[in-house]
This record gives C-alpha cells, sequence and structure tokens, in this order.
C-alpha cells in the first residue's frame, strides 16, 4: 500500500474529516505532509502521529512514559523492519518473533490498543495478503482483534487481561 | 530498570549519553553482554543495547531507550523530533552502518567511507544553517540531537569524516562533543582507541546488505518541498510584474577579455587533456565539459569571463607515440591538437582559448618561473638513480616501467603509483621491473637531476590553504586529497627528466634534460593566457581581482591544489593561485556485471557517429555527472533518461507551451490575469529558480540541472491541471483563463530556454528563435523569474525538439561499443591526465597506426612462415615467433580487442 493511501485510510478511520495533500519524496516514495501553520512533515510514522494529534486521540500514542516509547519502537520496527527490503528466512524471522512477542500481550502495548498496531498491521498485510498459507501470518488472534477495532473507528480500546484467549501459534 | 551493553557497539553511544536524564528516577543497572547474546527473549538475533524495564517488557530499539529516558525527565514528544528520529532510523542508519563497516571491517577510507554518508551529512547540514537554530528541534538541545549525536560520533570523531564545508553541522557536533555526558559516554565506549573500539562488536556483524548497490547511483537528489510565504509570492510576482524593463544592458563584447576594477572576473580553467589521447566521454565530462557549463553559466549571469584550455603536448608518451607512428613529436603535437579542437567543437565548448603548451611563452614563463624558485633556494640538485632500458636505449618514465609493487605486492604496479594500495613509488624500488614497450628488465643507471624543494614551501601552503580553503567551493574530494597529503607531510620532487620532447632546463650541465610535464603543465595555462594576450599578467598576477575556478578529475588535484601553488608562492611573483578546485570523481562505463569483461568505452570521435546530437550527449553527461561519487555511463539509462526526461517532460512541455500560442492565440501570447493559484506557481518557480542559481555558484552542475527539469514538471502539471485545451472552446470566463494558463506556461518555457543555455545551447538557442525571445533576455539571466513574453508578443513557428530514441538504436550502439576491449580501459576514469595512460593512449590508436601494424604483422607472419618452411634454427624461429606475437599483442591493444590467452598457459 503507498504511503500516501495508507495515511488517508488513516484519516478516515481517525475521523479526520478535511483530507491532507501528500506527496511522495526520493525513490522510496517517502510521504509529505505539507501543514498550514509550519514546516511540511517527512515520513509515514511522524505524519501518523501528528494526524493522531489532530484528531486529539493522543491516547494512541501511548499514556506512560513507558507505553509511548513501546509505541514509538514498534513504529520505527515497522518503517526499518517490515518495509525494508527483505528476505524470505527475513519474513519469517519478522513474523516468528511478534508472534512471540504476542504471545502473552493482547496489544503491542499489553492492553491497550495503541498506533503502533495499527501501522504495523498495514505493513505486516502486504505479507499477509500476498500468501496463501496461514504460516505466514502472525498471531491471527491479534489480527481479529484488530479487524474489530478498525470497523468500530478506534475507540479508546482498553482489553481486559486475556481471558479464555490464549494464542500460541505454531509458524 | 536494567541496561544490556555490550563492548564496541554503538548504540551504546546515544543511550549512555541519554541515561543521564533518567537519574534519580529510577534505579538503573548496566550490565555488559557479549555481541552474540540474545537477550530479548523474543528477538532471534542478537540487539543490544537493550532495556529491561521494571514491568518486564522490553526496549530494543537504540531511540526508543533514549526517548525513554527523556520522557522520564518530562520531555514531551513533538512532530520534529519525531521526524528526525524516523530519519535516523530509515535514512542516516542504513548509510552509517555501511559507512562504519568500510572504515572499520574492511579499512577503507576517504570517499569510500565518507561516499554514502555525504548525502545525509549534508542534509543535517541544511536543516541546522537553514533553521538557524543551534540545535536541530530548536534552540536547546534535545533527544533528536542526543540520538544522531551518537549515531555519528563514531565516524565523525575523526575530524577527516567531518568535511570542512559543512559549518553547521561542524559546530553542532563540536558542541555536543563538548558536553559532558556524551563526552562521558564516548569515553566509556571508545576507551581511547579511537574507531577500532568498534571493530570486535562490528565484525560480527553481517554486511550492511541493504546498503549494497546504492554506493553508484545515477538517480536525482531528493527533492525538498518548499513552502511559501505569502512574502515570497508577492516579491515573486512583483518581480515578474516589472518584466523586459528589469533587465540591465548587455555588457559588451570585449577582445581580448580582460579584468576589469569593481567587476566579478572569473577566470576558468579545464585540465589540459594530454594530447597524444583521443578524450572519452569521462575526460569530456570531468573537466572541459563540466567547466563550459560553468562558463556559460557565468556569462549568463553578466560577469567577466575568461574560459581556457588546450591540449598537454610534452613528454615521453609523445616521443613513444610519434616513433610509433613514424612522425616528429612536433608533426603528432599538430595532427592531435587538431583532433581534440575537432571533438570540442563538435561537443559545443566555449573556450575563449584553445592553445596548446608547445610554445615559445611555455618556455619564457617556466623557465622564469624556474629561475626564481632556483634564485630563492628552492631547488636543489641531486643524483638519481634511475631504470634505463638499454634495448629502447632510454631512461624510462615512471609509467613505462611495470613491476612487483614493494609494499604490498601486486604484480602490475606503475613505476609512480601501485594501482592497488595506492601508494606512491619510486621506480627503482619496483620488484621485477620491466619496460612496458619490449619487456626486457630495465638497469639502474645514475644521473643528475633538480627538485623541487617541496617541504620548504609546505609552510607557505598551508597558510594560504588556511585563508584559501574556508568559504570557498573546493570540492569534497579535492579538500580531501590535499589534506592527506599535508597530513604525511610533503617531500622533494624531481622537476626534470632525461628527454629531448619538454621545456629545455636553463641550467648548465641540464642542456640534454626537460622539465618533467607535471611541474610546467600547469604552467601551461598562463601560457596559453600569454599566447592570447600580451597583458595576460592581468589574469594570472592579479589575485585581488581574478577568481580562479579549475575544473579537473580527482588524480589531478594534487598538481593544481598543492605543486602548482606551491611553485608559485615560491616564486614569489603575485601569481593568481585556485580558489574554487573543482574536482569530479570517476565515470564508469556500463558497470553491470554481464558487460564488465566485455566492456569499452566512448570516444571524443566516436560520439558523432552514432547519430545522437550532441546536445543530448551533453545532457546526459551532465545528468550523470560524477559528483560526490562516481557515477556509470549506461546506454540504457541515456535512453531512459532522454525519453523520459528530455522527450516527456522538458521537449513536452515546451512544445505545448508554444503550440498553444500557435494554435490557439494565433501566434500571439495571450493577456495574462493571475490568480493566486498562478501566483504561487510562480513562487514555486522562483524558488526554483532561485535555487538553480544556488546551485551553480557551488559549481553542483549536476544537481542544478534538476532544477530545470523540475520547474518544467511543475509546468506540465500546471498545464495538465488547468486544461487550456478544453477552457479555450468555453465561456469567455473560461477563454481568459486558457489565456493565462498559455501565457504563463510560455513564459515558464522561455525561462526554461535561458537555464538551459549552460547545458543545451543548441537547444536553447532552437526554443529562443521559436518563442522569438528578445535578445537581451537570451544572454542574462536574472535571480528573478520575469514576464520576458508580454502579452501581444508574436512568436515564430514551433516545431518538436527532441527525437525519441529506439531500443534497437541503442543496441546495437552498445554492441558497436560494448565489446572487445581490454578490461584495464573499462574505468573510463574521469581525467585528463598531465601524465600519460599508457593502455588507453594504445587502446585509442588511430586507424594509420592500426593499418601500419596489421602490415608489420603480415609481414612479420610470412618470415616467420619462411623461416619455418626451411627449417631453420630452433632458436630463430622462436625469436621471430616472440616478435610476431609481441606484433600481434600491440595491434589487439591499438583494436581495444582482449589480447589471446597463449595456449597452454595459466589455464590449470
Amino acid at each position: 500500500m503507498a504511503a500516501a493511501a495508507e495515511l488517508k485510510l488513516l484519516e478516515k478511520s481517525l475521523g479526520l474529516s478535511k483530507g491532507n495533500k501528500y506527496s511522495a519524496q526520493g525513490e522510496r516514495q517517502i510521504p509529505v505532509l505539507q501543514t498550514n501553520n509550519g514546516p511540511s512533515l517527512t515520513g509515514l510514522t511522524t505524519i501518523a502521529a501528528h494526524l493522531v494529534k489532530q484528531a486529539n486521540k493522543e491516547y494512541l500514542l501511548g499514556s506512560t512514559a513507558e507505553e509511548k516509547a513501546v509505541v514509538q519502537q514498534w513504529l520505527e520496527y515497522r518503517v526499518t523492519r517490515v518495509d525494508g527490503h527483505c528476505s524470505k528466512d527475513d519474513v519469517r524471522t519478522l513474523l516468528k518473533d511478534l508472534n512471540s512477542y504476542l504471545e502473552d500481550k493482547v496489544y503491542l502495548t499489553g492492553y491497550n490498543f495503541t498506533l503502533a498496531d495499527i501501522l504495523l498491521y498495514y505493513g505486516l498485510h502486504r505479507f499477509i495478503a500476498n500468501s496463501n498459507s496461514a504460516s505466514i501470518c502472525p498471531n491471527p488472534a491479534w489480527r481479529h482483534r484488530l479487524l474489530q477495532v478498525y470497523n468500530s473507528g478506534y475507540p479508546n480500546t482498553t482489553c481486559c487481561p486475556p481471558s479464555g484467549l490464549s494464542f500460541p501459534y505454531a509458524l | 530498570m536494567r541496561l544490556f551493553v555490550s563492548e564496541g557497539a554503538p548504540g551504546s553511544l546515544p543511550v549512555l549519553a541519554a541515561a543521564g536524564r533518567a537519574q534519580g528516577r529510577e534505579e538503573l543497572l548496566i550490565s555488559t553482554v557479549g555481541p552474540e547474546e540474545c537477550v530479548v527473549p523474543f528477538l532471534t538475533r542478537p540487539k543490544v543495547p537493550v532495556l529491561q524495564l521494571d514491568s518486564g517488557n522490553y526496549l530494543f530499539s537504540t531511540s526508543a531507550i533514549c526517548r525513554y529516558f527523556f520522557l522520564l525527565s518530562g520531555w514531551e514528544q513533538d512532530d520534529l523530533t519525531n521526524q528526525w528520529l524516523e530519519w535516523e532510523a530509515t535514512e542516516l542508519q542504513p548509510a552509517l552502518s555501511a559507512a562504519l563497516y568500510y572504515l572499520v571491517v574492511q579499512g577503507k577510507k576517504g570517499e569510500d567511507v565518507l561516499g554514502p554518508v555525504r548525502r545525509a551529512l549534508t542534509h543535517i547540514d541544511h536543516s541546522l544553517s537553514r533553521r538557524s537554530c543551534p540545535f536541530l528541534a530548536g534552540e536547546t538541545e534535545s533527544l533528536a540531537d542526543i540520538v544522531l549525536w551518537g549515531a555519528l560520533y563514531p565516524l565523525l570523531q575523526d575530524p577527516a569524516y567531518l568535511p570542512e564545508e559543512l559549518g553547521a553541522l561542524h559546530s553542532w557536533f563540536q558542541t555536543l562533543s563538548s558536553q559532558e555526558p556524551c563526552q562521558r559516554a564516548a569515553e566509556t565506549v571508545l576507551k581511547q582507541q579511537g574507531v577500532l573500539a568498534f571493530r570486535p562488536y562490528l565484525q560480527k556483524q553481517p554486511l550492511p546488505s541493504s546498503f549494497e548497490g546504492r554506493a553508484v547511483s545515477n538517480e536525482p537528489e531528493e527533492e525538498e518541498l518548499a513552502t511559501l510565504s505569502e512574502e515570497e509570492i508577492a516579491m515573486a510576482v512583483t518581480a515578474w510584474e516589472k518584466g523586459l524593463g528589469s533587465l540591465p544592458p548587455l555588457r559588451p563584447q570585449q577582445n581580448p577579455v580582460l579584468p576589469v576594477a569593481g567587476e566579478r572576473n572569473v577566470l576558468i580553467t579545464s585540465a589540459l587533456p594530454y594530447v597524444n589521447n583521443v578524450p572519452h566521454l569521462g575526460n569530456i565530462i570531468g573537466c572541459v565539459l563540466s567547466a563550459d557549463v560553468f562558463a556559460r553559466y557565468s556569462r549568463l549571469r553578466q560577469w567577466n569571463t575568461l574560459y581556457l584550455c588546450g591540449t598537454d603536448e610534452y613528454g615521453t608518451a609523445t616521443e613513444t607515440k610519434a616513433m610509433e607512428e613514424g612522425l616528429t613529436p612536433q608533426e603528432i603535437c599538430d595532427k592531435y591538437h587538431a583532433i581534440h579542437a575537432n571533438i570540442y567543437r563538435w561537443f559545443n565548448i566555449s573556450f575563449d582559448i584553445f592553445g596548446r603548451t608547445t610554445t615559445p611563452q611555455q618556455t619564457k614563463i617556466t623557465q622564469d618561473i624556474f629561475q626564481r624558485l632556483l634564485t630563492r633556494g628552492f631547488v636543489f640538485q641531486d643524483t638519481v638513480e634511475q631504470l634505463r632500458c638499454e634495448h629502447c636505449a632510454r631512461f624510462l618514465a615512471d609509467r613505462f616501467v611495470e613491476g612487483v609493487c614493494p609494499f604490498c605486492g601486486y604484480e602490475e604496479a606503475r613505476g609512480d603509483q601501485c594501482d592497488k594500495c595506492g601508494k606512491l613509488i619510486n621506480a627503482i624500488e619496483l620488484k621485477k621491473p620491466q619496460c612496458k614497450v619490449c619487456r626486457s628488465c630495465p638497469v639502474v643507471k645514475s644521473s643528475q637531476h633538480l627538485f623541487l624543494d617541496l617541504p620548504k614551501l609546505e609552510k607557505r601552503l598551508e597558510e594560504w590553504l588556511g585563508k584559501t580553503l574556508p568559504g570557498s567551493d573546493w570540492t569534497p574530494n579535492a579538500r580531501f586529497i590535499i589534506r592527506s597529503w599535508l597530513r604525511d607531510g610533503l617531500k622533494p620532487r624531481c622537476i626534470t627528466r632525461d628527454l629531448k620532447w619538454g621545456t629545455p632546463v636553463p641550467l648548465e650541465g641540464f642542456e640534454d634534460k626537460v622539465f618533467y610535464v607535471w611541474f610546467d603543465a600547469t604552467i601551461g595555462y598562463v601560457s596559453i593566457t600569454a599566447n592570447y594576450t600580451d597583458q595576460w599578467e592581468r589574469w594570472w598576477k592579479n589575485p585581488e581581482q581574478v577568481n580562479l575556478y579549475q575544473f579537473m578529475a580527482k588524480d589531478n588535484v594534487p598538481f593544481h591544489g598543492l605543486v602548482f601553488p606551491c611553485s608559485a608562492l615560491g616564486a614569489e611573483d603575485n601569481y593568481t593561485l585556485v580558489n574554487h578546485l573543482i574536482a569530479t570523481e570517476y565515470l564508469n562505463y556500463e558497470d553491470g556485471k554481464f558487460s564488465k569483461s566485455r566492456g569499452v568505452g566512448v570516444f571524443g570521435d566516436m560520439a558523432q557517429d552514432t547519430g545522437i546530437p550532441a546536445d543530448i550527449w551533453r545532457f546526459y553527461l551532465l545528468y550523470i555527472r560524477p559528483e560526490g561519487q562516481d557515477s556509470a555511463f549506461s546506454w540504457t539509462d541515456m535512453l531512459l533518461k532522454n525519453n523520459s526526461e528530455l522527450l516527456n517532460n522538458l521537449g513536452n512541455f515546451i512544445n505545448r507551451a508554444g503550440m498553444f500560442v500557435s494554435k490557439f492565440f494565433g501566434g500571439c501570447v495571450p493577456e495574462m490575469v493571475l490568480t493566486p493559484d498562478d501566483r504561487r506557481l510562480l513562487a514555486h518557480v522562483t524558488l526554483e529558480l532561485q535555487h538553480y542559481h544556488q546551485l551553480l555558484e557551488k559549481v553542483r552542475i549536476r544537481e542544478a540541472l534538476r532544477s530545470i527539469l523540475t520547474i518544467s514538471r511543475h509546468g506540465n502539471q500546471y498545464i495538465q491541471v488547468n486544461e487550456p485545451w478544453k477552457r479555450i472552446k468555453g465561456s469567455e470566463a473560461d477563454r481568459q483563463r486558457a489565456g493565462t494558463v498559455t501565457g504563463l506556461a510560455v513564459n515558464i518555457a522561455a525561462l526554461l530556454s535561458v537555464m538551459l543555455q549552460p547545458y543545451m545551447p543548441t537547444v536553447s538557442a532552437t526554443i529562443q528563435a521559436q518563442l522569438q525571445l528578445p535578445a537581451p533576455a537570451c544572454s542574462i539571466l536574472l535571480t528573478n523569474f520575469l514576464c520576458t513574453l508580454p502579452a501581444g508578443h508574436q512568436i515564430g513557428t514551433v516545431s518538436p525538439l527532441f527525437q525519441k530514441l529506439e531500443n534497437d538504436q541503442i543496441e546495437s550502439l552498445r554492441q558497436r561499443f560494448g565489446g572487445g576491449q581490454l578490461e584495464e580501459s573499462l574505468e573510463l576514469k574521469a581525467k585528463a591526465p598531465p601524465k600519460p595512460a599508457v593502455v588507453e593512449a594504445m587502446a585509442t590508436a588511430g586507424p594509420q597506426q592500426i593499418q601500419v601494424l596489421t602490415d608489420e604483422v603480415t609481414k612479420q607472419g610470412n618470415i616467420v612462415r619462411e623461416l619455418k618452411a626451411q627449417k631453420a634454427d630452433k632458436n630463430q624461429v622462436a625469436a621471430e615467433v616472440a616478435k610476431l606475437l609481441d606484433l600481434k599483442k600491440q595491434l589487439a591493444l591499438a583494436e581495444g580487442k582482449p589480447l589471446e590467452t597463449p595456449k597452454g598457459k595459466k589455464k590449470k
């Protein structure tokens, strides 16, 4: 998914009515957002975090220092690892790592749904969409929960600790 | 919480520097682990540094750890910091890890290391200077500064990798490095071992694969999007409205061009091509073409400009060539000087003078400089042990000896330098020396020679460089080369040779010697000017009024940046010294895996036979100019760039703009009523034009070409969005809109024709004729976009500017030029050497020489056959066969064919 389309989708789900204009820069087509009051912003996760603030949904960036750092860590993971040109082996490792990380968590920060879940899911979508094999899907339970949250427009979601939901998933 | 670090892991730097922020807030334990220890249970691959939080969760991203420490201290996240950190992770890190890997693990140096990160370093520098803030995200040091400082520190702590011209980056880095937390982190991690401290860790890391293959790139630099303020828009509109009236009067043409007090006097030289080589594309882009763009630009700015070049004609290689072709050295020079002049004429190089070095002026000025150096004690005599080939009966110039490198054991080291380890070699130190011409072993003979005492002049040179370099436009590679020469200390250099074809040495006992070409070749610029005007001293002994730009490939930097300045400083005659030394990197030819073993170059005279116009060659060579990094000539890419950039972008826009005026408005530029959108476009074009000027003032030729293409892209988009071809059929208002769009577009086309002039002079003139652009507007380029084609202006006949290059056409050219050449000539080094390059010289032999050799091979072949038929003495046959093989080899070299390996040898 091209970055601009991804950001448009994010805008829509955040309930931002006024659409922003995006351009792309360089050979990697990094998205650029022209803002009205200030310089332009460059970079997918930078713009995404900006949109979240614009929509007054700061909780999607995490509420404690720890959560905030974790969110940013996974956002970085998205643009460096998931978007990096990786070999099949790299993808496999990446999914295995994610799966094992998510084993005892509902969302990437633990129990709170954040921007990191959204962007990581978008990023992984191409692997999942391009593959018929179930083995290439990271933690289907996480994926299922995410779909539910997306469809309800990102409410401030805090999940209960996983009761009855355990997701050991063999790759 | 517990922080896991590893010895020599670069990530420890920012993390330790930021850790101070968390102090007193939570307890921090630090553990050191091995580089291959898996600390994070859910990660397959080892990763350090890692922060284990009290909740049990892990932070394994260096930036996230730093961010966490900052968040603990109450800092709040902001967009700008996020942007810097995202950039650091996605752009800076891949480049940096490649650079560090080259430096630390592979032991590379200089441009090899700096190349990958240069763009990123420039980006930081530009951001700092544009915002004029001392720190990345504002007035105070913050997270972004610490993360970037930590990432950059391993490389930049060695001043050799902190380019001087990046002033803002320089002071930012120094400021941070001197702060206590950073200092402490650096001490802890580097342990005073410098960059080697990272070696044990980096050695265990995989090769940074993501960066491979990006090193040679013809792709454009990123285009930054500008934000426009209302003032900028208003200013652009005001300037536009002033139109032709704001153009200053044209400065009258002078002959000869001489410096004028109070004006900007620009003296431009291009490295003197060595006479017996037909220049190849690398030579052309490396000096004459690059200098031509700047000279043409300089004239468009109405600067008082003199552009000179000429052939460098003295030296051994000329003598050898003369022997080969059975001509005198003078005849050889006359012949090849004409060949050079023709090639440059075809490429439309706008020399004011294209001279030569074999003139009485050259002798006079060289001898004068020499006498001055001699009386001032900067020249001394010494006995030199030199290699002499008894078979060829002459002393061997460095380039005519080959042998085993005494430093690294490389088998094909040249007499002056080893291509493998790069060390300078004294020819007699070569092991197993061989005469390159006859392959016999030369003997050591002693001979008296003169030396330029560079160590005595070193201090003056450093003083001069100290004054000249800051604020000048010396290219980074030139600065780097000079810096490393100075770091190693200058050594005396021999300036005489046992030759006939050269400038005579005016000293008793030296009657049969001449000056070594590298001493007098750079004096060629002065003597060529002296042949142009007897008032040459007004250019060359006038450093106060003259701005000297010298263009060359990087292998010529020592002669222009060091040797000539030393001679001139020692002569104490107020010589004009180089203000801006502009050196290119190398241009490769079709560097793909498959063509490598069979590749050939394209040479100046062959370019004409391809049927591709000179301006297209100019465009493509300038588009891939090896500026800042090596680049590669590729036929496919040339086709692509011609068809996409010239045909579909530039040509399409200019042609449409003109056609609309002809078709819809009877060739008469319509009335323009600017809407806010038009005004914004005006401002965008103005900004891009100013960017173009900024770049060309700094001689960033390749980058400035992008500005032209960007403007034309804006133009195409503008036409596409506004659809004048539909509106012209609509209401009165629609028709007026169509008029405005057409008028503005055709004015952009006029501006582009002037901006294009330095790059594609013929195409530029064609556009200007088609648009009937008024004369002053053709010859002057201001920093503002003016309305030069006002309403009512009548344009001429519009026709397409460019032709599509077809695949089969390019394919046949690739085959014609892409097969059967020696591997050595594959790398078309972008140089115009005062030193002769033997292989290239032979590889580019003229048809005459090939004919002579072919005849000789036939003759020798007959001799061998006869001897064999007569059952002659075995040794005699062997000797004649050896001669035959040698001749065949020479012929193969001359024709540019690969050598046939003798049967039974080397094959295992």
